[in-house]
């Protein structure tokens, strides 16, 4: 018998009551139902930041930490028990301007002043984030999930770079306590006919899964919560899979990266840099800081999307899928995980647990080569024209011994190019061979035409993509080759 | 002098979330939602419309159609061809038919997509090509002409050169549509009082022409009906007629039902419903000497106007003003038409045509260039305007419609810039890292902008303003002008206080009202300070004039002009010890029965135009700039990194350094944007497939470069303008052409060098369009394939 409980959101410091509102609805919503209009909607597609609040929750080792959100993706029942915080809670009591305001207000960096609240929220998470300020300010990374179609964006930069560590923060924590501590049993928030599950442990996720066939899973909703937000689909049972303690580990054994299914690409991003070149990069590439706040690598598996960023590293990788559902656990390679357009092998009331990505070269293999790639209109936080990653290993005397050439957005699902993989073992990948090689490439799938590009640009790149990795990565009589350098 | 680098008066308000947008405001009660009904086709007959549907939704309260218009069923300014409520006919896909009022959005939105119509579809035109060939057009071709550019022209082919040495190409070039993407979208409230009296919030650049839109809609005159605009989250042009819908349809649906409404579009509606920049295609054939020097020009613009009117024909005529750029032609002619299309009626847009004329005019000077194998920076530079002050003439300094370029700065401008920004050392580093890179090219180029200044219908050039002093000294200023992120309103209070002598703390900006200042113009055109603050200053003037009378009978003098207003404070000029308060000076004139408000007009002296000659003086001044940009091209890919932007730029005396770099910065970050990446995609069916930020793409943070150094001309006080200063609005939107310029240099680079190379580089460059670039110069070809795509080859989105 699961306890009901009515949506109650800690905002700015204070219990608010939700009535009216569905578990469902979004969290920006949400807060201008409160009369919070300083958050506001430039897009409802998480695209411009201009909705973003801060969610203050504990981090792993108790102390508190903030990560900026856009609140136009976020279900409200996801965040109930945290401390959200919006732009009006950011000024201290006494209306002063936190360091971020005036910042802001000095270095010009706001005009119409209508994406400016987002702005604010993202640099007040970087500004509270040790990862993201230094004595240099706060990292500029941090707003480019915040679109302002004033500035410019030099105005704001300045004020990122003024916001320097110094000896007086002390006086300068969050103006909000650390939320309550970690949740326990499963809590099933509901209003107006809808309820919210959030279980805490996957033996209890898989039962609700099997309880409630008809539950729509979420984890971070940065995909479902577009639906939630242009109000295409309104579920009365949804399972969120945020809070499984079980899905939130991220180990690192003597040969694998193990990545459990809830953690976020912020955390994976962090916590596994350094490991896999191909993974960090597409993780620097994948969408804004907000959404990477959010987003977990098991929804990127469960969309199966095939513009996704990540599947083809994970391909790239020989990644394994770990799955658990009715049937028991089961672990299947991430190669035969994608079955059809947005359709895996993944059942019923299965969720994805857990990815394993080997670390080095494998068997008979020297040298481990691997980097990732993503072609875009706009090579910051936008869809892929066309996604790749590469990993090549190569034996003591430079003979190919291993290839995976992994692609997104040129099929139904994300897919590798086994013939050419095929012909390049045994090779020495010179300059020849990758041409040859891009040559075939270019041949080897048949994407299609959208409003991103044309199916030739695509062809186009799946070849050039691969040259381009051979030109900056394969250790070949190229020495004059100035891209050639790490 | 400079103004104070003060920062923007609503700025404490923007980072604390209290700034009050047009749908942030208390809700009053009763208040309705409004959601539109859209037409799915891109040309079509409303057979029918079934309602019953809809009305049965809870909370659904009306389905609003023309049968509730008691005034004139059309909602534009001028042009008077926009329906409200279609009666029979829709032009594109979006075209909103009826609208659904609710209690709630939900109800509003479930209730609008209850409602059914019954359509006919109708044949239609989905582009400028489309549009030329069946004739569909909104207006005749217009022309000016200086010279006779057919006595060269005609005579020669394209790619020859005759005895004389006189050289001639032709080409085509195309820019594609750009949204506006302001952060906030469209946005009105409206409530009908029961004396039937009309008050309207709405995000409006033309806060008058709004009202008589709402008036000639609700058949009242203009005095029932109060326009206010608080502040808009952005506007560049996409404001100034395109909210006049959706404030007509706030106030009629309040009108019908005694409530009050709200109008406030999502993303996808903004972007589907409302106009963009407009398209334009480019022909042209240019003759020039062996140095570059162009001898004549001959370029025909046509603009995809949309389904309606709007702005298109002004805005084309500005594209034909500006076809020249900064560069002289001895011998020009331009035409410029309107086609009309089954799109989004197009619209405004920072710089207004202009940038897509003076797009041909860089893309000519580039063709010039390489086609001689000279450094382009160098053919641009010879092309400048002159006149006898840089070693030319006034003929040199003279534009094709016959104005005169007074106080022409772009010579100074070109050496301070080249200068600044080390061009020789930077050219020289380019080309020793293209002889080195292997997959790589870097670019450069520098680009002027000259733009005119004024609106070219004259009787715009006019404003109004209204200071009302109190008794405790405060005072509030209104003026014509709306805000939208420009600053004009602490603009306008350095304008009062400096002219007052009194602490900008004692104003307060009001919101823009038509029941303040009457019959005002767009905010628009740049003119916004030049206009407004002027009219500031007159008002200000006779305040302080009167106040001046009253202080010197409080100091027992007689001569009132000897008087200073400074500090806070009026004081004799030689005796400053001898002060008075201002508060103290307001509440004496009021003891002493003298007025304490004042209105404030100006007018733009001196402007001719004869639009059938296409000649005179349209313009007050022209603004000045020039940006050398400087980037690196991946052969792989066709993406592209903008490495170093240097930038020297006229504001005249700037009335605020802080504003004015803000202008300079997130203008070109605009323009590069449109350039570089933002790309509107139509299907064959006339639908936009880039309806929201997820696939139409503006520049972030992460475009921009480190090096971005943004220099205001120094010395440049302007005459007969308010303080010396100059309009800043959309001048630097053009001075990103030279992102595109280094672009074309870049792609250049991987073919190989000597003269007669062509670099055709697709608006916007996008990798794609700039691969096929490259590919396109690698194969020694003189035709480049453009984006390699149409937009008619979509399929389905995967």
């Amino acid at each position: 018998m699961v306890d009901h409980e009515p949506l109650v959101l800690r905002l700015n410091g204070r219990d608010v009551a939700l009535p009216g509102l569905p578990p469902t609805a979004t969290l920006l919503r949400a807060v201008r139902a409160q009369g919070l209009v300083g958050t506001k909607e430039g897009c409802g597609d998480g695209d411009c930041g201009a909705c973003t609040v801060v969610l203050t929750s504990p981090g792993p080792d108790g102390a508190p930490t903030h990560r900026a959100v856009n609140s136009c993706l976020v279900p409200v029942g996801s965040v109930v028990g945290l401390d959200v915080v919006t732009v009006e809670g950011v000024a201290a009591p006494d209306g002063g301007l936190h360091p971020v305001q005036q910042a802001m207000v000095e270095c010009a960096g706001s005009q119409c002043g209508y994406c400016t609240p987002g702005f604010v929220m993202s640099m007040y998470a970087g500004y509270l984030d040790p990862a993201e300020r230094g004595p240099d300010g706060v990292d500029p990374e941090v707003v480019e999930g915040n679109l302002c179609r004033c500035t410019g964006y030099t105005s704001i930069r300045r004020a990122c770079r003024r916001l320097g560590t110094s000896e007086d923060d002390a006086a300068l924590g969050p103006t909000v306590a650390a939320g309550p501590g970690a949740p326990g049993a499963t809590r099933t928030l509901t209003s107006v006919g809808r309820s919210f599950h959030r279980p805490t442990t996957l033996a209890a996720a898989l039962g609700l899964l099997a309880e409630l066939p008809e539950a729509t899973v979420v984890a971070g909703g940065t995909d479902l919560g577009l639906e939630l937000s242009h109000r295409t689909l309104d579920p009365a049972v949804v399972v969120s899979l945020e809070q499984v303690a079980e899905l939130q580990q991220l180990e690192r054994t003597a040969t694998h990266l193990q990545v459990g299914a809830g953690v976020t690409l912020t955390r994976l991003e962090r916590e596994a840099a350094g490991l896999l070149p191909a993974l960090d990069e597409m993780l620097h590439w994948f969408a804004a800081r907000q959404v990477r706040n959010r987003a977990t690598l098991g929804g990127n598996l469960g969309t199966a999307s095939p513009i996704g960023d990540l599947p083809p590293v994970l391909l790239a990788l020989d990644a394994q899928v770990y799955l658990d559902g009715p049937d028991g656990p089961r672990t299947v390679a991430v190669a035969d995980y994608f079955t059809g357009y947005r359709e895996t092998l993944r059942r019923a009331g299965e969720v994805v647990t857990r990815v394993d990505l080997p670390l080095g070269p494998g068997a008979g293999a020297a040298t481990r080569l691997s980097q990732s790639y993503k072609v875009g209109k706009r090579g910051t936080d936008d869809i892929s024209v066309v996604a790749a990653a590469f990993t090549v290993d190569l034996d003591a005397d430079g003979t190919v011994v291993h290839a995976r050439l992994a692609y997104g957005g040129v099929a139904a699902t994300p897919v590798r190019a086994h013939d050419v993989e095929a012909l390049l073992l045994g090779t020495r990948l010179d300059q020849a061979t990758a041409a040859r090689a891009a040559a075939l490439l270019t041949e080897t799938f048949t994407p299609l035409d959208d409003l991103r590009a044309s199916a030739v640009y695509r062809r186009r790149l799946v070849g050039s993509l691969f040259e381009k990795f051979c030109a900056e990565h394969v250790p070949v009589d190229r020495v004059d080759h100035p891209e050639a350098v790490a | 002098m400079s103004g104070p680098a003060r920062h923007h008066e609503s700025a404490v308000g923007h980072v604390t979330g209290r700034a009050v947008y047009t749908d942030d405001q208390v809700r009053p009660t009763g208040q309705l939602t409004a959601w539109p009904v859209v037409s799915p086709h891109a040309h079509a007959r409303v057979l029918a419309v079934q309602t019953a549907d809809a009305l049965a939704v809870p909370g659904v309260v009306l389905v609003l159609g023309p049968e509730h218009l008691p005034g004139v069923n059309d909602c534009t300014g001028h042009a008077a061809d926009e329906e409200l409520l279609p009666t029979e006919l829709v032009h594109y896909v979006g075209h909103v038919v009826r609208w659904v009022l609710g209690e709630t959005e939900d109800a509003a939105r479930l209730g609008a997509e209850a409602v059914r119509v019954d359509y006919e579809p109708l044949p239609a035109v989905l582009g400028i090509d489309d549009a030329l060939a069946t004739g569909s057009v909104h207006t005749q071709p217009k022309r000016i002409l200086r010279g006779d550019p057919d006595a060269v022209l005609d005579d020669m082919a394209d790619g020859t050169t005759d005895a004389e040495g006189r050289h001639v190409l032709t080409g085509e070039v195309r820019t594609g549509a750009q949204d506006h993407f302001y952060l906030e979208t469209h946005a009105a409230w409206a409530h009908v009082d029961p004396d039937g009296n009309v008050a309207c919030t709405v995000s409006t650049q033309h806060p008058s022409e709004t009202q008589g839109v709402v008036a000639k809609v609700l058949g009242l005159p203009r005095s029932r009906v109060v326009v206010t605009c608080l502040r808009m989250g952005g506007g560049f042009g996409g404001k100034e007629s395109q909210c006049h819908p959706f404030a007509a349809v706030a106030a009629l649906a309040s009108h019908v039902t005694g409530r009050p409404v709200r109008v406030r579009l999502d993303r996808q509606q903004d972007m589907t419903i409302t106009g963009k920049r407009h398209p334009f295609l480019g022909r042209y054939r240019v003759a020039f000497d062996d140095d570059g020097r162009l001898l004549a020009l001959d370029a025909q613009l046509v603009s995809d106007g949309g389904w309606s009117l709007d702005l298109s024909d002004p805005v084309t005529s500005r594209a034909m003003f500006h076809v020249d750029n900064g560069y002289f032609v001895p011998a020009l002619r331009v035409t410029g038409q309107v086609a009309r299309t089954n799109h989004v009626s197009h619209t405004a847009f920072r710089g207004f045509g202009g940038p897509q004329g003076m797009l041909v005019a860089e893309e000519v000077l580039d063709r010039v260039a390489r086609h001689l194998g000279l450094l382009p920076e160098l053919v641009r530079e010879r092309n400048l305007y002159r006149g006898p002050e840089d070693g030319g003439s006034a003929d040199r300094a003279t534009t094709h419609y016959g104005q005169r370029v007074l106080d022409n700065r772009l010579p100074r401008i070109w050496r301070e810039l080249s200068e600044r920004a080390d061009l020789p050392a930077r050219r020289a580093e380019v080309s020793a890292f293209n002889s080195r890179a292997t997959s790589r090219r870097r670019g450069l180029a520098i680009t002027p902008v000259k733009f005119g200044i004024s609106f070219t219908k004259s009787q715009y050039n006019q404003a109004g303003a209204l200071v009302l002093v109190y008794l405790d000294g405060s005072i509030q200023l209104n003026h014509g002008g709306t805000e939208m992120g420009q600053g004009l309103h602490t603009k306008m209070l350095h304008v009062a206080a400096s002219t007052l002598g009194v602490d900008v703390g004692r104003f307060r900006a009001m919101p823009t009202a038509t029941d303040k200042v009457p019959n005002t113009s767009a905010t628009a055109a740049s003119s916004g300070s030049d206009l407004n603050g002027m009219a500031v200053r007159a008002a200000c003037e006779t305040i302080r004039d009167r106040l001046a009378v009253v202080a010197a009978r409080m100091l027992g003098r007689n001569s009132p002009e000897d008087l200073v207003f400074a500090d806070d404070h009026v004081f004799p000029a030689k005796e400053p010890d001898r002060r008075i308060g201002f508060a103290e000076l307001a509440y004496t004139a009021y003891d002493q029965l003298v007025s304490l408000s004042a209105t404030g007009y100006y007018r733009t002296p001196n402007l001719v135009w004869d639009p059938a000659a296409g000649r005179g003086t349209p313009f007050h001044y022209y603004a000045f700039g020039a940006a050398l940009s400087e980037v690196e091209v991946d052969g792989y890919t066709g993406t592209f990194r903008l490495r170093a932007v240097d930038v020297v730029h006229d504001v005249g005396d700037s009335l605020n350094p802080l504003v004015d770099l803000g202008q300079v910065e997130g203008g070109f970050v605009q323009g590069m944007g449109w350039l570089t990446m933002e790309e509107c995609v139509w299907d064959d069916d006339g639908r936009l497939r880039t309806f929201a930020p997820s696939t139409y793409k503006i520049p972030t943070v992460a475009e921009i470069p480190e090096h971005f150094e943004v220099h205001l001309l120094g010395e440049a006080a302007q005459d007969r303008t308010v303080l010396g200063s100059k309009a800043v609005g959309e001048p630097p939107f053009m001075l990103a052409l030279s992102v595109r310029e280094a672009l074309r240099d870049a792609v250049a680079g991987f073919g190989p060098a000597g003269p007669e190379q062509r670099v055709e580089l697709a608006v916007p460059a996008t990798p794609e369009a700039t691969l096929a670039a490259i590919d396109a110069v690698r194969a020694g070809s003189t035709h480049g394939t453009g984006s390699g795509r149409g937009a008619g080859e979509l399929s389905a989105q995967q």
